[in-house]
């Protein structure tokens, strides 16, 4: 069960619908993960739902029930069969299916095996996801064993899961499920594990500042 | 009495999640006009809220309602009230379409999911029950409080975005979230 969860005011961001594609699979692939914060959410969409009946409006009269609802059948039942033929969902080997849960896993689209690292430090690969929305980058991070990323600042947000093998830094431990979330006045450290590699999905709003004399050089070269 | 009218809401959610069967099981079209008088214009009336002109809202919601008649057989009165399955088809589609964005859903299915715990015997009360309950319990919220909930959800605002329109300091808005949830969690567990 993790340690470390989305605030409650993220869960009803995302409850309500308010957050966008990159933060909403952040927290959605933690919600795979973790029952206790789906009960949350279960909750909250019940207060939605609540909300919903407490707007102003009237029920339709029953004769403008029977007949809209007749118009809408009859033209679904005209387009029927036009929209078949998706492609079927790519398939997934083992390794992928247990560690990356859905919604991530669809949205990574290939095999963990498959996918074509960039090397940015040593012991520090990175792999850039789309997902919609400006101002964000949303990436898979793979840090080598007991690999340290250098101290650094954030100039927005930055969240990330653990979705296999954990990491350490000034405020704590994090492991598969965990959610570690930075705002603009955190600045961290995080060392993985040192019994394997630590494969998190990130998402950073706004980049991120690395302190120090060689933060200052990573700053100018590294697309972290 | 107050009993009176929750039991009544009571019954009329179980109406709604018996209508939701006729149309999964016997693809029963009064059934399906049953639940189409009442939410579309609910729906339409959401979508409105959150900016969508009369024209748009009002396709929106025909949409909103296939999908009910599609996806009826998904539909599990154990996990949630009618009301609040097609509030999360609402949202999702608005999000779909007017935003131009997947929405972020996990897969109840999926073998990577990290279980539930077994249900223990302080499971909440029935769906069917939860909505008349949670209807009450926003009635009583303290004004504030009941007004960051709407302005999450009605008007597309996320915390930091209410805290910035409302120039409240971002943990005020955060503490009244905590404070108005734990209050509405706690209108479910009485009792």
């Amino acid at each position: 069960m993790p340690a470390h969860h989305p605030s409650e005011a993220l869960l009803l961001d995302y409850a309500a619908g308010d957050l966008r594609e990159p933060a909403g699979l952040v927290v959605a692939t933690h919600l795979a993960l973790c029952p206790e914060c789906r009960r949350h959410v279960g909750l909250l969409e019940a207060v939605g739902g609540a909300l919903l009946e407490t707007l102003p409006v009237e029920d339709l009269p029953a004769d403008a029930s029977t007949r809209g609802a007749a118009a809408l059948l009859a033209r679904a039942a005209a387009t029927d069969g036009a929209a078949v033929g998706a492609s079927p969902p790519p398939r997934f080997d083992a390794e992928t299916c247990r560690l990356v849960p859905e919604p991530l896993r669809s949205h990574l689209g290939v095999n963990l095996k498959d996918i074509a690292w960039r090397k940015v430090a040593r012991g520090l690969d990175t792999h850039e996801l789309a997902a919609a929305a400006n101002g964000f980058r949303t990436r898979l991070l793979r840090i080598g064993p007991g690999a340290a990323i250098p101290r650094h600042g954030h100039g927005g947000s930055e969240s990330v899961l653990v979705l296999d093998g954990g990491f350490s830094d000034e405020h704590g431990h994090y492991a598969r499920g965990d959610l570690a979330l930075s705002d603009a006045e955190t600045v961290h450290r995080p060392v993985a594990d040192p019994d394997g590699d630590c494969l998190c999905l990130i998402v950073v709003e706004g980049g991120v500042r690395f302190a120090g004399a060689l933060g200052r050089l990573l700053n100018l070269f590294a697309r972290y | 009495m107050l009993a009176d009218a929750e039991s009544l809401r009571t019954d009329r959610e179980r109406r709604f999640v018996d209508l939701i069967a006729r149309v999964a099981r016997d693809r029963d079209r009064d059934a399906f006009a049953a639940l189409f008088g009442h939410f579309t214009p609910r729906v339409k009336a959401y979508l409105m809220r959150l900016g969508a002109d009369d024209g748009s809202a009002d396709e929106l919601a025909q949409e909103v309602m296939l999908t009910v008649w599609r996806r009826a057989d998904a539909f599990d009165p154990t996990l949630a009230g009618v009301g609040t399955w097609i509030f999360t088809i609402a949202r999702n589609k608005r999000i779909d379409r007017v935003r131009r964005e997947r929405r972020p859903e996990l897969d109840p299915d999926d073998p990577a999911l990290t279980p539930d715990p077994p249900a223990g015997a302080d499971r909440t009360v029935e769906a069917a029950e939860a909505g008349g309950r949670l209807r009450r319990a926003i009635a009583t919220l303290p004004a504030e409080q009941r007004e960051l909930l709407v302005m999450a959800f009605f008007e597309d605002k996320s915390h930091r975005a209410i805290a910035a329109t409302t120039r409240l300091p971002l943990g005020t808005v955060k503490s009244r979230i905590r404070l108005a949830l734990g209050r509405l969690r706690s209108s479910l567990e009485e009792a």
